[in-house]
């Protein structure tokens, strides 16, 4: 595979043609803040918070859907960028009603973390507050369409990795909701196997399991590398734990 | 010409209300209320949403008293699961309930009456507030500081956190507790039970420099209502409902609180936004024709401190029921202390009580046990939760479909309870001191602390440092402005 050379905030960069411009970044501990990425699933460039500037292009390009090219000239933290990324994670909030102090997952919330991170102290977008249910129809796990913010990683890790495709995603822009199955309770859907991958890689408290209370929710990653390295690589133990 | 006196902001008390008072043609008060000016509306807003977040929910409904909502709302959690919580989770759950006794009333009865009862009712409204008692009386606030102080970190300690943990959940709590925190707990417990005995010493000191107050501040016949132990003991945190009637008779024993409706209504007016919750059987009327009609007011009764102590038999613990035979001879024999000013009194009793049953319970061999939470599933389609806080009974209600997705939540505060008396409180105040309209700050103040003995907790706000403005505006009674009179 050959290599491309490529300048990022002013430094000269080697990589591997066909790799993405995220993950270079993350191999040289660049930090861009990513919400729809998860290690092991397909990109899909919808949270635009790895966004960054490159020369010769007036657009703001996703780094994690684009791939390194001979010659680009990269600026990952500028004024404008930080500004935008501020702006993106205040719609967010202001887009459903998240209320973190109540929430399962506070503390352990990958927006929440992403929005202290970047010094959001508050929202300046009128809230929209719209009247969203939430689904307890499953026996084991719940959806609270109230803290999704349509990442769609549930609808990814069910169709890429374990292949039933119960969620999806249906409307259109601020009206866009997941759903399972043909939009209808969870309790109800006979393609879900209660296997649990969607409420693992949620980042929010939009998917939690019945019963958790108060920033009790913690999620795990880790058994996507574990299916993936022996589905791909056929690794099947890993010495020393690691 | 008739008009009206108004007190916005009502100061040092938790929350926003103001008070009014009407004065008749001949400049004698004819009527006065105590109008709660702020909606919170979490009876509503939590509809749609799981049970299993409401401790979480409702506790901050307040942040003096987060742990009353916590644990009336686990225990209609429970209630819905249909379980019995592992015996060492309900000694916790006691625990953390008795803490919060300890730190809402030393800070009702320090923070926010103390300037009243150590300065005067009549001193310097500047001085008369938190800081002037620092600078008058340093080692008394100092004191009323370490004992909240003892109350939240006990809190802390089972929780994690002084204000809205989230340790007390449906099922029971979520960490144990391990020895080296009963420890930490065991040594703070001297110094808290020296400052009590303080304060009681302080409290009855000044007994004679308030005759009149005692007289007619809030005392008038009324029913009580608490919580009481299957053997008719103080109880806070579970038990039977009893009432007793200002003659000392029970009228209701001991009722399970879940059948609460059966003997509690809830009537609203327009001029405020507190509920006005009344004993039913005292409220209905016989009509002509046989028909019964609800006159609600005839339906009062008090809640809280001075009412938890009425309606028990025994504190249960010894040096809280040598203060309660003490206590119970401020009234005639056999009949409940019917006057209001004795809450601050009851309330340093209930420290007292709180403190002895901490002791007693810190030292239970079972009270590190590890098993401290229930699993199941929703098995009740409503559920009722009781807790007595601070200021009183604590109810809530919910109903949820068979998902545990919540339909309906009905919530009776303490202080909504206490909304007749305190109406009463205040028209007895304003009667007795305001005589052909003539207002002085004094006067006001004096209003003011009738409101105060009730502690009530209208919002999670506290305003305990500092004087807030006062405005009085004297209306006509066409509603024309024709005196204002402003405390800055």
């Amino acid at each position: 595979m050959s290599v491309v050379t490529l300048t990022i905030n002013d430094e000269l960069v080697s990589a591997q043609e066909g790799q993405t411009l995220l993950s270079v970044l993350q191999e040289r501990g660049i930090e861009v803040p990513t919400l729809c990425h998860l290690d092991g699933l397909s990109e899909r460039g919808g949270c635009r918070l790895c966004m960054v500037e490159m020369e010769g292009s007036g657009r703001l390009q996703a780094a994690c859907v684009t791939q390194v090219q001979e010659g680009m000239v990269v600026s990952t933290h500028s004024e404008r960028l930080v500004k935008y990324r501020r702006m993106i994670l205040e719609l967010l909030f202001s887009e459903r009603n998240h209320v973190c102090a109540v929430c399962v997952m506070n503390g352990h919330c990958e927006l929440q973390w992403e929005a202290a991170k970047i010094g959001m102290d508050h929202v300046r977008y009128e809230y929209l507050n719209p009247d969203l249910p939430m689904d307890a129809s499953h026996e084991r796990f719940v959806v609270d369409h109230n803290r999704c913010i349509l990442c769609t990683r549930c609808v990814r890790v069910c169709d890429e990795i374990e292949g039933a495709h119960v969620w999806d995603v249906m409307g259109r822009g601020v009206n866009s909701r997941t759903i399972v199955d043909l939009n209808q309770p969870w309790g109800t859907s006979q393609s879900c196997t209660s296997c649990g991958k969607c409420v693992q890689v949620c980042p929010t408290g939009a998917l939690f399991s019945k019963g958790a209370t108060v920033a009790e929710m913690e999620k795990q990653h880790n058994f996507l590398r574990w299916i993936l390295d022996g589905r791909e690589k056929k690794i099947w133990s890993y010495e020393n734990g690691k | 010409m008739s008009r009206t006196i108004l007190i916005d902001p009502v100061t040092r008390i938790e929350g926003h209300a103001k008070i009014t008072i009407h004065l008749d043609e001949d400049g004698q008060v004819a009527d006065a209320r105590f109008h709660v000016t702020e909606f919170r509306g979490f009876e509503k807003f939590c509809e749609g949403r799981s049970f299993w977040e409401m401790p979480g929910i409702t506790a901050r409904i307040c942040g003096i008293c987060p742990v009353s909502h916590l644990m009336a709302s686990a225990k209609a959690g429970d209630a819905i699961l249909g379980i019995h919580i592992p015996p060492t989770a309900a000694k916790l759950r006691r625990l953390m309930n008795w803490a919060q006794i300890v730190q809402s009333h030393a800070l009702s009865f320090f923070h926010l009456s103390g300037p009243d009862l150590l300065l005067g009712m009549d001193s310097d409204p500047a001085k008369r507030n938190l800081m002037g008692l620092v600078e008058k009386f340093p080692d008394v606030a100092r004191n009323g500081i370490r004992l909240r102080r003892f109350g939240q970190k006990v809190i802390e300690i089972l929780g994690g956190r002084s204000v809205h943990p989230a340790w007390v959940v449906p099922g029971g709590v979520r960490e144990p507790l391990s020895d080296e925190n009963r420890s930490k707990i065991r040594r703070m417990l001297p110094e808290a039970f020296d400052i009590v005995g303080l304060a009681l010493d302080v409290l009855k000191d000044s007994f004679d420099q308030f005759r009149d107050e005692e007289a007619m501040y809030g005392n008038f016949p009324s029913l009580y209502m608490g919580l009481v132990t299957p053997d008719g003991g103080l109880e806070h945190y579970d038990g039977l409902l009893r009432v007793v009637d200002s003659d000392g008779a029970i009228l209701e024993p001991g009722l399970p609180p879940a059948r609460f409706r059966e003997i509690l209504g809830e009537a609203v007016e327009p001029w405020s936004y507190l509920k006005f919750p009344f004993y039913k059987p005292a409220a209905i009327r016989e009509a002509q024709g046989g028909r019964s009609t609800l006159h609600y007011p005839a339906g009062m009764y008090r809640v809280g401190p001075l009412a938890r102590l009425n309606v028990c038999d025994c504190a249960g613990t010894p040096r809280a029921d040598a203060e309660l035979r003490e206590f119970r001879r401020l009234a005639p024999r056999g009949r409940p202390v019917a006057n209001s000013f004795h809450y601050h009194y009851a309330r340093l009793i209930e420290i007292l009580y709180a403190l002895e049953r901490i002791a007693e319970t810190i030292d239970d061999p079972s009270i590190t046990d590890k098993r401290v939470r229930a699993h199941a599933e929703v098995n009740n389609m409503i559920g009722v939760g009781v807790s007595e806080a601070p200021r009183g009974t604590l109810f809530h209600e919910y109903h949820i479909d068979e998902n545990g997705i919540l339909q309906k939540v009905n919530l009776i505060i303490a202080t909504g309870q206490n909304n007749l008396a305190m109406n009463r409180t205040v028209k007895q105040i304003a009667q007795y001191h305001i005589k052909d309209g003539k207002v002085t700050e004094g006067v006001l103040n004096r209003i003011e602390h009738g409101i105060r003995l009730y502690d009530p907790c209208l919002s999670c706000s506290t305003h305990a440092v500092g004087q807030m403005p006062m405005v009085v505006e004297v209306y006509d009674a066409g509603g024309k402005l024709i005196d204002r009179v402003k405390r800055e």
